[in-house]
């Protein structure tokens, strides 16, 4: 590979996320004050030649109350019961030094839409058990009520609870596969 | 198909009441609805209660609820919100979270008051609460105002476009269930 390939295309191959250094998370603004978080625990991702795809099971979202949890998986908000997974499917990464680009589409809740996540690339390094890693780091920022989740109530001094918009994150260790 | 048909209502001569049973006859012959009668039997809620051995009145509830494949609730209006006996049957029902007998059941929401304006807070507070209780809510609304000029002596819905809200309300209810029974 050239320097210049190098600097414009991500790694070739196959790399799979490590789950446990590798999260996937969501924000969304709450009471038009401060940003909630929350995340899916159970999710997969790979980047295989230069695409990057990955689903997440509805059911392993994570908040810090189970009514809380409870009424994000009802139909009110994704609708577990009968839309278990999320998923995300690339076309090739575009690089820029560190920076990235990923073109994709999110199905959520049953609805596919068109997604861009921004974010950098790092390594790839040689991790102590003999292999190779990279790092991804993306972020994108989606319209919760396009893919049909759009549960919100208003507030007594006007605006509503939560915010439409809600920033996505994943932090991907990606190992390389053998 | 069964359907347990909920009045939040007590009173012997309920409009609601006489509602659920408008929503029977209108619904098809193969659904069978079963009355929930007992909602005076439901003590408060208490969590120290919500045992293996709850009280016998939330067990009954529970029970019956979970032997329905969708439930038809029509609600009256106390103080611009849910009664009581109501909201507290919605409680029992809710536990545990994301396992009681609420969770994932289709629910439709109908209601009457003898003012102008159909319980509609009422109906609003309790599709918000079943809906924090996982049920599936099914967007559907039937508003009888001014009921006491609704219903004949006999208790028949004889208002033709309160009729023809029902049943496609019920048609909602109706389609949200075939789907859970199809899935399942």
């Amino acid at each position: 590979m050239s320097i210049t390939e190098a600097t414009t295309t991500v790694p070739a191959g196959t790399w799979k996320a490590d789950p446990i250094h590798s999260s996937l998370g969501f924000a969304v603004r709450h009471m038009g004050v401060t940003p909630f978080r929350g995340g899916f625990g159970d999710f997969q991702a790979a980047l295989v030649d230069r695409r990057l795809s990955g689903t997440a099971r509805v059911e392993s979202i994570s908040t810090e109350d189970e009514t809380l949890t409870g009424h994000l998986l009802s139909p009110d908000f994704f609708d577990a019961e009968r839309h278990p997974e999320l998923r995300f499917d690339s076309a090739e990464i575009r690089r820029d030094g560190d920076d990235v680009t990923v073109v994709g589409e999110l199905t959520l809740k049953g609805a596919t839409r068109p997604v861009e996540l921004h974010g950098t690339i790092s390594g790839p390094v040689s991790d102590p058990y003999g292999g190779s890693r990279i790092g991804l780091t993306l972020e994108a920022t989606i319209d919760r009520t396009q893919f049909g989740i759009d549960w919100n109530t208003e507030l007594p001094s006007g605006g509503t609870m939560l915010s439409d918009e809600v920033a996505l994150t994943a932090e991907l260790e990606l190992a390389k596969a053998a | 198909m069964r359907v347990l048909a909920i009045s939040g209502s007590l009173r012997r001569d309920s409009y609601n009441t006489k509602l659920l049973r408008a929503a029977e006859e209108l619904l098809p012959p193969t659904v069978e609805v079963e009355y929930f009668e007992e909602l005076e039997s439901v003590p408060p809620y208490n969590e120290d209660r919500d045992t293996d051995e709850a009280p016998l009145g939330a067990a009954y509830l529970r029970d019956r609820i979970a032997a329905a494949d969708a439930l038809l609730i029509a609600t009256p209006e106390y103080n611009a919100s849910i009664p009581g006996q109501l909201k507290n049957a919605v409680d029992w029902a809710s536990r545990p979270v994301r396992a009681g007998v609420l969770w994932g059941r289709p629910v439709v929401v109908v209601g009457a008051s003898t003012g102008m304006y159909g319980a509609v807070w009422a109906q609003a507070e309790l599709r918000k609460s079943l809906s924090v209780a996982g049920a599936r809510v099914v967007d559907a609304e039937v508003v009888v105002g001014r009921a006491h000029q609704r219903f004949d002596e006999e208790g028949r819905l004889v208002d033709q476009e309160m009729r023809d809200e029902l049943t496609e309300a019920l048609g909602a209810l109706m389609a949200e269930a075939s789907t859970r029974l199809i899935a399942a």
